[in-house]
């Protein structure tokens, strides 16, 4: 049951820390073709996510990887019930990855105006659709006892799950806003600045709708009322939302990034505490939900698990951590020159 | 169309498609990060200007080997659901596994390798390459051991309560002689597949004597590298074959099309099998004992014939057959082909037949290795798990109507794709080493 828990918690973080990191980039794909106005600014912008977005894109993979490993039954029908949703994510997961790879490659404006559109969906489209996946799990999803879904995906576009994608996709907007104000110099970079306080505005509002209709929609609160101590997640996810704001108008870019990592991680858990014990739960009938209980793998296996975790994933972080530093520096004409992108 | 065939057809399209560029990755790494050696080493510049030439085509080769490997484990959740709840206890660890252990390192090191020229010391600098190839073999043999295991399921046992696979001995499933045999067998295959990448392209430049000093050294590393691992690929696949016979009967039968039981069977060197009539036509060229020899080292052994085995636990026989033949006749070529070079090493300039075939044999270990892949995988069927688990009984409660257009989706989306990263490649690599600048 414990070892349950411990996977349940994990499980949750390697997403949170994929929102987070991946976040950013997805707000720069999303923001290029609004604040991006020349060639050279789109460089600019390719290459403040450059050294960060495949390493980021691992985290993914590996919440996807420890989904299969530690809950295969939740993996099982969450991957074949949300198919078709699922499949239009990796798409674009493809499409955004191989734009920013061959984009710089051929110096012809057609080519790159192609590989531009490909970034913009390509960040535009996970974002939101993320969001809506999860949005639908925290509202129920039609499986029945075999795990069979019974809907389509427009069964999934209700409103409270368009709602939260739209509160993924600003939030990795604001992020992706800031993230470009610290990478960039001039103009560009107070486009970004100025760009970061109006999305904040916005994020705030939807933020706020998104709270309110959780507490109709679904049954997130329920677990925060009777552990109220629990509430200082979300908690977190409003100080850090306002502290955001408050470090951009110090332009304390570094700052406002870290606090909105913050926000970007206790908006995650703030979900997924609320689901505990459920990982998948059903809207037809809750017997048929997928719980940490349920849906486990043997305690061997995640015994295993946690041993590899708790010995690689902090060598990972020290690693990343370590390239982050390497890389903090703005992006410089001599950067573009070097010409990766 | 039912789902089945639809998931099978895309899970083998994409799986395919994402080992066109595998290889390529893991051989060419490690042939980067001994250039780069070189050149920390010794100070040649020759050697800094090849190992940033060869970069370019890896990271263009390694972005699509990248993002068609996440659809792979994608498709386990989507397309094969029923398998992914019932093995999820051992195959999905190893999955996990693969993601923190080697994946994150790979993914993480390539950045620093491409940003961080001037940023680190050469030797550092050095390093992140000689990571990333070690990363990225490392992420092999994490697959090939969940791959092996869908071969020969060891350490497991099966929960009736639950109607579940459940680890039991986590040594016995990474340590099994299937799963080391098949990595070594697939990476050096991939080893051999980059030399003669490395080979061809330099032979274009050399025939056109372009560059010469610079393609006449990637092309000797790249040989020297080339004729260990195609030696090396042919005696793993002969161990590997060991293994076949021994835990995998079906398959053996299947590869050499061999329908009657018998013992000191014989090996024929040509024949066209005929499924319907459970027969071979046209045998040409027999040898006593040669099969018994080949897969179990002794003439005496015997080896089961496809009758044997219920019509409904059989493998497609003549796709396995021919793929097998294709994969072994191309290995023995390969071994000659490195052979000859060896022979002409000091004079390669001069020998312009030689360079012109090693150009138009850039395609044939893409060919092999996966033709490999189609046996065995195809040889491994109908089942997905070893007299496990069906293929049949592993597929998702999904529509037609949503796998169709997936699959539709990935024809379009990965011929546009490789199609680009061809072009690409195809472009970079004629132009040659000098004016590799892109920035403007």
């Amino acid at each position: 049951m414990m070892l349950e828990t411990i996977w349940f918690v994990i499980w949750g973080i390697l997403w949170a820390v994929y929102f987070m990191l991946d976040g950013f980039d997805f707000g720069v794909g999303m923001l290029m073709p609004f604040l991006a106005k020349t060639d050279e600014e789109k460089r600019t912008l390719y290459h403040s996510v450059g050294p960060f977005w495949d390493g980021n894109e691992v985290w993914l993979i590996t919440a996807g990887g420890v989904t299969f490993a530690a809950f295969p039954l939740m993996y099982a029908v969450m991957f074949s019930s949300l198919y078709s949703a699922l499949m239009l994510v990796l798409f674009a997961l493809i499409i955004r990855a191989v734009s920013v790879e061959f984009r710089s490659q051929v110096a012809s404006p057609a080519w790159r105006a192609v590989w531009d559109l490909g970034m913009f969906f390509g960040s535009l489209l996970p974002a939101l659709l993320l969001g809506v996946a999860f949005g639908n799990i925290f509202r129920g999803i039609p499986i029945d006892g075999e795990g069979v879904y019974h809907g389509t995906i427009l069964t999934l576009l209700n409103p409270y799950g368009l709602l939260t994608g739209v509160v993924f996709v600003m939030l990795f907007l604001v992020h992706g806003a800031i993230w470009q104000a610290i990478k960039t110099e001039g103009d560009l970079h107070q486009r970004s600045l100025s760009a970061a306080k109006k999305l904040w505005i916005v994020l705030l509002l939807v933020a706020v709708v998104f709270l309110g209709a959780t507490k109709f929609a679904t049954k997130l609160w329920d677990n925060y009322a009777e552990n109220p101590v629990l509430l200082l997640i979300p908690l977190a996810a409003v100080v850090a939302l306002l502290a955001t704001r408050l470090l951009l108008a110090k332009e304390d870019c570094w700052k406002a990034w870290f606090a909105s990592c913050v926000t970007i991680v206790s908006c995650t858990l703030f979900g997924v505490i609320g689901l505990y014990p459920n990982l998948f739960p059903s809207s037809l009938d809750p017997a048929y939900s997928l719980t940490a209980h349920n849906a486990a793998s043997t305690p061997l296996t995640l015994k295993i698990m946690l041993v590899v975790a708790l010995i690689f994933v902090p060598i990972v972080i020290a690693y990343q951590t370590w390239v982050y530093v390497l890389f903090k520096a703005k992006v410089t004409k001599e950067d573009l020159a070097q010409g990766a992108y | 169309m039912d789902v089945l065939l639809l998931s099978r057809l895309q899970f083998a399209a994409t799986t395919m498609f994402h080992f066109l560029f595998v290889p390529l990755t893991l051989g060419l790494s490690v042939l980067i990060a001994i250039m780069e050696t070189l050149y920390v080493r010794t100070g040649d510049e020759d050697y800094l200007r090849m190992t940033k030439f060869w970069g370019k085509l890896f990271l263009i080769n390694f972005a699509v080997g990248v993002v068609t490997g996440i659809t792979l484990e994608f498709q386990f959740g989507t397309n094969w659901s029923r398998y992914s709840g019932y093995v999820g206890d051992i195959f999905g660890s190893l999955l996990a596994i693969e993601a923190t252990v080697a994946f994150f390192l790979e993914s993480t090191f390539i950045a620093v390798w491409h940003f961080g020229w001037k940023k680190l010391s050469p030797k550092v600098h050095c390093l992140s390459i000689w990571l990333v190839a070690f990363a990225g073999s490392l992420s092999s043999l994490w697959i090939l051991i969940a791959n092996a295991w869908m071969q020969y399921p060891t350490g497991y046992t099966i929960n009736e309560a639950t109607g579940r696979a459940e680890l039991t001995d986590f040594m016995a499933v990474v340590t099994q002689p299937f799963a080391s045999i098949q990595i070594l067998h697939t990476l050096a295959s991939a080893y051999t597949l980059a030399a003669f990448f490395v080979m061809g392209i330099s032979a274009y430049h050399l025939l056109r004597k372009q560059h010469t000093r610079l393609f006449g050294k990637s092309f000797r590393v790249a040989l020297y590298f080339g004729l260990i691992f195609a030696i090396g690929t042919a005696l793993m696949g002969d161990m590997s074959g060991l293994q076949v016979a021994a835990k995998q009967p079906s398959k053996l039968a299947a590869l050499e099309a061999h329908w009657e039981t018998e013992t000191h069977a014989p090996f024929v060197l040509f024949f066209i099998p005929d499924e319907k009539h459970e027969r071979n036509l046209y045998e040409f060229g027999t040898i006593p004992s040669g099969l018994s020899l080949i897969a179990f080292h002794s003439p005496a052994a015997e080896v089961v014939g496809l009758k044997d085995f219920p019509p409904d636990e059989r493998p497609p026989v003549t796709v396995t057959f021919v793929a097998f033949r294709a994969m072994v006749g191309l290995g023995f070529l390969f071994i000659l082909l490195m052979g000859i070079g060896w022979l002409l090493r000091n004079k390669l300039e001069d020998s312009p037949w030689y360079l012109r075939i090693m150009l138009l044999a850039i395609p044939l270990p893409y060919l092999a290795i996966e033709a490999g892949w189609v046996v065995t995988e195809v040889g491994r069927q109908p089942w997905i798990v070893y007299k496990v688990m069906k293929t049949s009984a592993a597929v998702s409660p999904i529509a037609v109507s949503q796998v169709l257009p997936s699959l539709l989706g990935f024809v379009l989306v990965y011929s546009l794709l490789g199609f680009v990263a061809y072009y690409l490649m195809f472009q970079f690599a004629r132009k040659g080493p000098e004016p590799l600048k892109t920035g403007e």
